[in-house]
């Protein structure tokens, strides 16, 4: 009894301890964060919310890579380096698809758009699912059996080899592309503009999102990948075909990153060949942040992630700017890892110590 | 391919054989055709190398007949046997710059390397040794090994140019103006303080990091190698105060000197800059290589081969894991921040844009190629990777548009180049060139590195 009274006894300061002093810290910079966003919010609330609309847009752009990351790292526990570069191949398809061949340009009416687009969706989407099926087949399938760094080491060679096919196609300097979506604005908030690009980029998006949640959820196949995902040597006992799954979830992450390089080429009307890595790594935290491997969590930490960066480019009030956007990124990414590895929504795994 | 019954096989196929399936087919053989088969693969070797070019060649049929002779030294001279190739291998290397130009072209390489691209290969073999010590023997995969590099070009160009012009401090810098300002100090000491600083901050991002495992860790390592650019990018007004001049860089950077004379000015025609700077990296290889072979065979080496091989059995083992990681961490950076503060030194410049992600990779590919965890494989994947790196492909680009008639631009296809060295490495021989025996086993068993799921560690 006299102990459970000592324990009951305990100051602050020693719950703190005990607690460690990670939460704490992660409590405060919470808290700060917030702190900043309300006074912004109260200098420049036009601001804040046009900018919070284009950062949910830009968010759900890269909620389609990172979920990406997420199916695979899900599946076969490997951070897939070469996704990025995937998504920066489907930005090139679709952009010499819709500009060089079809010849879709700022002034092409609204049905030739509607046909095209879609059109050009098609061939990106099967352009880069087939091209990740080709890598997961040639570099990834004959480590599987390897030190888990192997295939890690692996894609990143993968991720060079790509990077420098987009660099033979679109050249050192960045490409722009037309405004084929109209440019019109939605609606006007203070000044600022919400275009109908951003609209039709977000609306996009969300059946795919559902898309795919209903294809993992009630499919037999999604059943397949979540076995596989689960234990893939119990998997193949029960009669699943590893490696076919394994290609499937390869295709449909390679698919969503086709989308998403259509659509980030149609939003940023600008593409580069290093924009794989960068926008990649962006995607890849987001997945962290949500909790990777878990689907639902890609899409909100890309949203989250999205957020913060058009708000550090975008606010006014001691925002740090977009030439520090990288390094906040990274710096979630790190903070992350570091005291929350399973993420926002994720379990704790074993990797996270 | 299916393999042929012993008896069906044509006499060549035993040799031959090595070069497809060769460890199963190696291990097949008894010892005398073991020797054979290596007398073969070696003759081989020097045939190639021959054909590229004689001077390459018959150097490695030195080495080969030196190491042949190495049983018949009687016992009382047995000092010999260690010091014949070292002694062999230190005259051709400090003589390189009187031959250099005289050696002719080899085939398809083009001309041999010149003094200053063997100064980057030197520099680079520096900081991939210390990449070996993180990835190779403790097997942590760092892909942010640039951020040390950068540190050690960093800390030597604050302690040695005007970019603190504010400051008037001079303590043994050779060649400097007696009404430069600035910092001025000898680039010999601040070599030293350069690899104790990047030391320090690889302490600093490994006490949180290392914690985390295998492909966390990675991405953590290259999240680091990414942020410390971007501030150097950005660090021309942190809080008012210009650090570290920006995109324009810090330059010029004071050059090392030695008795007097500047290593960028060098003196007279026989002691010329390129060739002071080559002599001076060439002991600091050798350091890096003595301190990389001793650390290895240490207590602590031995503690990061057996993290490497086996995280949960090593703890078990009482080797205190996040004590000997960060260790590992704070070597491998201080032989970056070395390389890093050398090298600015050479240039006379740092720039935020020399230290980007593909620098890491690069290094990385080095040690790969060479194979983890030797390092005399990894001296050769650096030296062989920065040789194409600066002068190898463009050369080999040329010739071929010559031979062929192409019109190759060879820089468009570099980093594809790399990147498939990495990804054939990997398919093919994933324990590198000249790998060490112990990494071979462990590439070809396949360590049990699969976490335990059912082992939860507390970290509250």
């Amino acid at each position: 009894m006299a102990t459970d009274a000592r324990r009951e006894n305990i100051s602050w300061i020693q719950g703190v301890r005990r607690a460690g002093i990670a939460p704490a810290f992660g409590f405060l910079l919470v808290a700060l964060l917030l702190l900043w966003l309300a006074v912004n919010l109260v200098q420049t609330p036009s601001d804040f919310v046009s900018v919070a609309l284009e950062g949910i847009t830009l968010g759900l752009v890269y909620g389609l890579i990172a979920l990406g990351y997420s199916l695979v790292y899900g599946i076969l526990e490997l951070i897939n380096f070469a996704h990025g570069d995937v998504f920066m191949l489907g930005s090139w398809i679709s952009f010499s698809f819709a500009a060089n061949r079809i010849g879709l340009d700022a002034g092409s009416s609204g049905f030739t758009v509607i046909w095209g687009l879609g059109l050009t969706l098609l061939v990106a989407m099967v352009f880069c699912g087939l091209l990740n099926v080709t890598i997961e087949r040639l570099a990834y399938r004959p480590l599987r059996n390897a030190p888990r760094l192997a295939p890690l080491i692996t894609a990143i060679g993968m991720s060079f080899i790509l990077q420098d096919v987009g660099l033979n196609r679109l050249g050192p300097a960045p490409v722009s592309v037309p405004n084929i979506l109209p440019t019109g604005a939605v609606f006007t908030i203070g000044g600022h503009e919400y275009r109908w690009s951003s609209l039709i980029v977000a609306l996009t998006t969300f059946p795919i999102l559902f898309l795919l949640m209903w294809l993992v959820q009630k499919t037999r196949q999604g059943k397949a990948m979540r076995a596989t995902a689960q234990d893939q040597e119990a998997a193949a006992m029960m009669g699943i075909n590893v490696n076919r799954t394994i290609s499937f979830t390869f295709l449909i992450a390679g698919s969503l990153a086709g989308v998403a390089g259509l659509l980030y080429a149609l939003y940023s009307t600008n593409i580069r060949y290093d924009q794989g890595f960068q926008l990649g790594l962006i995607a890849f935290t987001a997945a962290v942040l949500g909790g990777i491997g878990n689907l639902p969590g890609a899409v909100l930490g890309a949203i989250l992630i999205g957020l913060i960066q058009q708000f550090n480019e975008g606010l006014s009030w001691h925002a740090p700017s977009s030439q520090w956007t990288q390094s906040i990124v990274f710096a979630i990414l790190i903070l992350i890892l570091v005291f929350r590895p399973e993420g926002l929504l994720g379990e704790r795994t074993p990797e996270g110590g | 391919m299916t393999e042929l019954p012993e008896y069906r096989r044509p006499w060549w196929h035993r040799w031959t054989g090595l070069f497809g399936a060769p460890r199963r087919r190696w291990r097949a053989l008894d010892d005398r055709q073991r020797w054979q088969a290596g007398l073969v693969l070696r003759a081989v070797l020097v045939v190639v190398l021959l054909v590229i070019a004689w001077p390459l060649g018959a150097l490695v049929a030195i080495l080969m007949a030196a190491q042949y002779l190495d049983p018949y030294i009687p016992n009382e001279h047995a000092w010999a046997r260690r010091a014949v190739v070292p002694t062999i291998i230190a005259i051709v290397a400090i003589t390189y710059p009187f031959y250099n130009e005289s050696l002719g072209e080899m085939r398809l390489f083009g001309a041999f390397p010149d003094v200053n691209t063997a100064v980057i290969m030197g520099v680079y073999v520096i900081m991939a040794i210390g990449l070996n010590i993180v990835v190779g023997y403790a097997g942590l995969l760092d892909l942010g090994y640039v951020a040390f590099y950068a540190m050690g070009a960093y800390t030597c160009a604050w302690l040695a140019s005007v970019q603190f012009a504010g400051q008037d401090i001079r303590i043994g810098a050779v060649g400097v103006g007696g009404t430069t300002p600035g910092i001025h100090i000898s680039i010999w000491v601040i070599l030293l303080v350069a690899g104790l600083l990047t030391a320090l901050i690889g302490i600093l991002i490994g006490l949180p990091t290392l914690r985390l495992r295998g492909d966390y860790l990675a991405i953590v390592t290259l999240g680091f190698g990414e942020i410390l650019p971007q501030v150097a990018n950005n660090g021309d007004n942190l809080a008012g105060v210009n650090l570290t001049n920006g995109p324009n860089g810090i330059t010029p950077i004071d050059a090392p000197g030695f008795f007097g004379v500047n290593f960028q000015q060098g003196s007279g025609s026989f002691f010329t800059g390129p060739r002071l700077y080559f002599w001076f990296v060439l002991p600091l290889v050798m350091i890096t290589v003595f301190c990389s072979l001793r650390l290895r065979d240490s207590r602590l080496g031995r503690a990061w081969i057996a993290i490497r091989e086996d995280e949960t059995a090593a703890a078990a083992m009482g080797v205190p894991l996040m004590r000997t990681k960060t260790w590992a961490y704070a070597t491998g950076a201080f032989f970056g921040g070395v390389a890093g503060a050398y090298f600015a030194s050479f240039k006379s410049s740092t720039f935020p844009n020399d230290f980007n992600f593909n620098i890491s990779a690069f290094i990385l590919s080095m040690v790969i190629l060479g194979g983890m965890g030797n390092v005399w494989g990894v001296m050769f994947g650096a030296a062989f990777l920065a040789y194409l790196n600066q002068e190898g492909l463009a050369n080999i680009g040329h010739s071929l548009n010559q031979t062929f008639g192409t019109h190759l631009e060879v820089p468009l296809y570099q980093f594809g180049i790399y990147g498939a060295i990495i990804v054939l490495t990997m398919l093919i021989r994933p324990e590198g060139l000249i790998p060490s025996a112990r990494r071979r086993a462990e590439f070809h068993e396949g360590v049990a590195d699969t976490p335990l799921y059912d082992a939860r560690h507390d970290t509250a």
